[in-house]
């Protein structure tokens, strides 16, 4: 089932003739960039789900708030859908552009307006990438924590959109947990603060809200993230093991023993083996499975959960377990892992990315139903994960020149995050709804709590302009869904009307 | 879970809530929820017929090598840390308990959060999922029992601080953490101006502190963590050594200085870090900071304008504990600004269309 906007099932939107809205907004925002010829769009047709592309109606690069809240206002007036964007690295298609809509873009607001040490926080604007936050705060012994692994190019902005993770999320939280503060856009074009400097505000949690709302409730305009010491030392433990399991367990053992390490990562043999391949991390290719055990805080503290965590791997069984010996071989390391996809990416023409949770018990079972579904397909898995918080990155590898393979991708991807909604996870842990996973939020939701979602949304932008078709699917298109999946003769959701 | 069920009394009355809502939809008959009875005070009266919540009770499901807890919102909060402590866990967020009878649905409903906050993280940081009951009488489910969730908004996190005015919370999933392996609190002898300074130094190292608080002239710290670090900073700190029931009374505001006198009301100031004394004609043994300044608690007779326009010069804002007492303030809570209130009504009106759940608690408009 197709996931490109299909208003039969997402929705009408007004159809507005191009180069009406383009001379109306050229009026109405005089000074603003504004792409419209199709060589100049381009380059903003997809984003880091390249595999779906749609060229928008026009591009605005604005420079000023003025600038947003003229266009918001104008394309609310007119009811020209809105999609915000931020550095376009994001992998669920969520800045996907639509055809009738204007794609705005907030790379140009990409300057860190203060850095506070004694409050430890940090203001910007969205467009500032997210490395480029701890790179300030480093003269103070300060740094941002979530690090997802494209933080050297994706834009804060996006990570508050998508509520970014990355490795260290079990300890240090994702997104929502490290920002205090988002100056808001709303789509009539009204300045809204949410959050505050203080450590909570008045009313209710709309920063909470606002947090992976994925450019559905309001423009992000400023951001103020909270930045943490840098830990003292960190040292990294890497354990190899003959299996798969055993390697699963180990993780929930070191948590048993009290230690919240501040990254725990695992990877599988196709994963190691691409990367050892690409980067040459010093991983052991013989190994079925291996774990990365970080443990950051104060050097006295770390030294004992080392030992603490090489007892606990050890009587995991483990067949071998090294210490980086200084920090070059603890990024050589993290090397690996952190570019395990674009490793993967060297063994196959494609690869698709998902992004499931599970609690960490269900492990072994879905890395079973991985394999088998790995083998009816044919298509080989290559399993990265974010052991320390249940986040699982399987790497399914196609060529999508083959006839037919992406659509296998797609299939085997969406059975994936069906076998961890049944372990009782979810669809995303980090990498957003967007449009790539719409129609896998009909098996994760009841029509019921996807109607609570939609009088969200209404709450905040009745005309469903902004981002329209992401995140929330529709009771149709989960009606539709439905009806092409049924399990043991019954209809998921029987009382929907069907098209 | 015989074992859990020894802490708390196991039942599920959620289908018997559901009807009692779906009824009070129908007729439009205002509810007031309640749990333990023991936060009326925060927040404005409501004037509703009572849900009870208390018998919806128990822990769902409790594996401590998942770090996740899922329990009934009528759950006891010491029945709950009770669970928790056996497995050497704790609820990250330490929160206030204002009496036995405080619930884990009333904690989260409030949003409060005690002395460890600024370091941890507030209530709502540890929610990972609900089960909530709607307008409509339908119980349903947000987000669930991982740590990693972005599907669809986060409704949890919404309902933590919403004071029961979006909905009502049934079963709560929490992150849960470890108690850490050591502890040491200690008090020192400073004055104010020079704590402050000295915290805000502290806190730019990655120093084991998770609660600092300065009262009459002495700086309060806990250190938690590895033994080693714990020790090393507190050799080096060099304070006289603290019991750590000071922090449970600063928590649950038994200490000394929660006594009122008749002209005077309890104001909760919420400030930006590293924020200087507010030039407020208030006695420095009056007020009490807390969450390393940026929570003071206050003894006052000031009015609320004088004291609410202080705090958003500094970027905070007041809440007043005591709005029935002598000076308190009938709108305990900081007045919105008029575009973040519309959004607000726009919410309520949505998921509660017929004000039936605790209207006016948090805002007489809605």
């Amino acid at each position: 089932m197709n996931i490109l906007f299909d208003e039969r099932l997402d929705g009408e939107l007004v159809q507005r003739d191009k180069s009406e809205v383009l001379s109306d907004l050229q009026q109405a925002v005089p000074d603003m960039t504004l792409l419209h010829r199709e060589e100049d769009l381009r380059p903003f047709e997809c984003d880091g789900l390249a595999a779906y592309r749609v060229l928008p109606m026009l591009v605005a690069l604005p420079e000023t708030l003025q600038q947003v809240e003229g266009l918001l206002k104008r394309c609310h007036t007119l009811g020209v859908p809105v999609v915000t964007r931020g550095a376009g690295t994001g992998l669920s298609g969520g800045a996907l552009p639509l055809e009738q809509g204007v794609l705005l873009v907030m790379s140009r607001f990409n300057k860190i307006l203060s850095v506070d040490p004694d409050a430890r926080m940090a203001r910007v604007q969205p467009g500032v990438r997210n490395l480029a936050i701890s790179e300030a705060a480093a003269p103070f012994g300060l740094y941002y924590a979530p690090d997802p692994s494209s933080q050297i190019a994706c834009s804060i902005g996006g990570n508050v959109a998508e509520n970014a993770g990355g490795v260290h999320c079990l300890k240090y939280g994702l997104t929502v947990h490290n920002v205090m503060r988002v100056d808001v856009l709303t789509i009539e074009g009204e300045h809204m603060t949410l959050g505050a400097e203080s450590l909570d505000a008045p009313g209710f949690d709309l920063l909470a809200l606002i947090n992976g709302s994925e450019g559905m409730l309001g423009v992000v305009t400023e951001i103020t993230v909270k930045l943490l010491p840098k830990p003292e030392t960190a040292k990294v433990l890497m354990a190899s093991f003959d299996d798969v399991e055993k390697a699963g367990r180990a993780v929930g053992d070191i948590i048993a023993a009290g230690i919240i390490p501040g990254g725990l990562e695992m990877m599988d043999k196709l994963a190691i083996k691409a990367a050892e391949d690409f980067v040459k991390a010093g991983y052991p290719l013989d190994a079925e499975a291996i774990l990365l055990c970080e443990l950051d805080g104060v050097e006295a503290d770390v030294d004992d959960d080392c030992d603490t965590v090489r007892r606990v791997l050890e009587a995991a069984g483990a067949t071998n377990i090294q210490q980086a010996r200084d920090e070059a071989e603890r990024a050589k390391f993290w090397a690996g892992r952190k570019n395990a996809f674009p490793a993967v990416g060297r063994m196959s023409p494609d690869y698709y990315c998902m992004d499931g949770t599970i609690p960490r018990r269900e492990l072994p079972r879905v890395l079973k139903g991985i394999a088998a579904l790995s083998e009816e397909s044919g298509l080989a898995v290559a399993n990265v994960f974010h052991a320390g918080d249940g986040n699982m990155h399987p790497l399914i590898l196609f060529d999508a020149n083959k006839e037919g393979q992406l659509a296998l991708a797609e299939e085997v991807g969406g059975k994936i995050l069906e076998l961890c909604v049944a372990a009782g996870g979810s669809i995303t842990g980090e990498h957003g709804v967007g449009r790539e996973k719409i129609n896998q939020m009909c098996s994760q939701f009841q029509p019921d709590e996807i109607s609570v979602f939609h009088a969200l949304k209404a709450a905040f932008d009745p005309k469903r302009l902004l981002n329209p078709g992401k995140n929330i699917p529709t009771l149709a298109r989960c009606a539709e869904f439905g009806a092409m999946h049924v399990h043991n003769n019954e209809l998921p959701h029987p009382d929907l009307p069907r098209f | 879970m015989t074992e859990l069920a020894m802490h708390a009394a196991d039942r599920d009355i959620a289908d018997t809530l559901c009807d009692q809502v779906r009824s009070a939809y129908e007729t439009r008959t205002p509810l007031r929820i309640v749990g333990g009875d023991t936060r009326a005070f925060y927040g404005r009266p409501v004037d509703g017929q009572a849900l009870q919540m208390a018998e919806h009770s128990g822990i769902v499901s409790y594996d401590p090598v998942e770090l996740v807890v899922t329990v009934r919102a009528g759950t006891r909060l010491s029945a709950l840390q009770a669970a928790l402590a056996e497995k050497h866990q704790m609820l990250g967020f330490e929160p206030p308990m204002f009496g036995e009878a405080s619930t884990i649905g009333g904690a989260v409903a409030t949003g409060l959060s005690g002395p460890r906050r600024p370091w941890a993280g507030a209530a709502r940081d540890f929610v990972l999922g609900t089960r909530v009951i709607t307008q409509e009488g339908k119980l349903l489910r947000f987000g669930g029992e991982v740590m990693k969730n972005v599907a669809g908004y986060d409704l949890s996190r919404l309902m933590a601080g919403a004071q029961g005015t979006l909905g009502v919370l049934t079963d709560i999933s929490f992150k849960v953490l470890p108690i850490p392996n050591a502890t040491h609190s200690l008090r020192l002898p400073i004055n104010l101006e020079d704590a402050l300074k000295k915290l805000a130094e502290l806190g730019r190292k990655p120093l084991p502190i998770t609660a600092a608080a300065w009262h009459n002239g002495e700086l309060f710290l806990r250190l938690e963590g590895g033994n080693s670090s714990v020790s090393a900073t507190q050799a080096q700190l060099n304070g006289e050594p603290l019991d750590a029931s000071f922090w449970t009374s600063l928590r649950d505001h038994t200490h000394d200085f929660f006594q009122l006198s008749d002209d005077q009301a309890l104001w909760r100031l919420s400030l930006p870090p590293h924020t200087s004394p507010l030039a407020l004609d208030i006695p420095e043994a009056d007020i009490f900071y807390d969450w390393a300044g940026c929570q003071r608690w206050v003894k006052t007779s000031l009015d609320a304008s004088t004291l609410r326009a202080a705090c958003a010069a500094a970027g905070g804002h007041a809440t007043c504990y005591t709005p029935h007492a002598q000076g308190g303030a009938a709108d305990p809570f900081t007045p919105l600004n008029k575009v973040v209130e519309k959004y607000h009504r726009n919410l309520k009106a949505e998921l509660d269309a017929h004000g039936i759940f605790n209207p006016s608690r948090l805002y007489a408009a809605f």
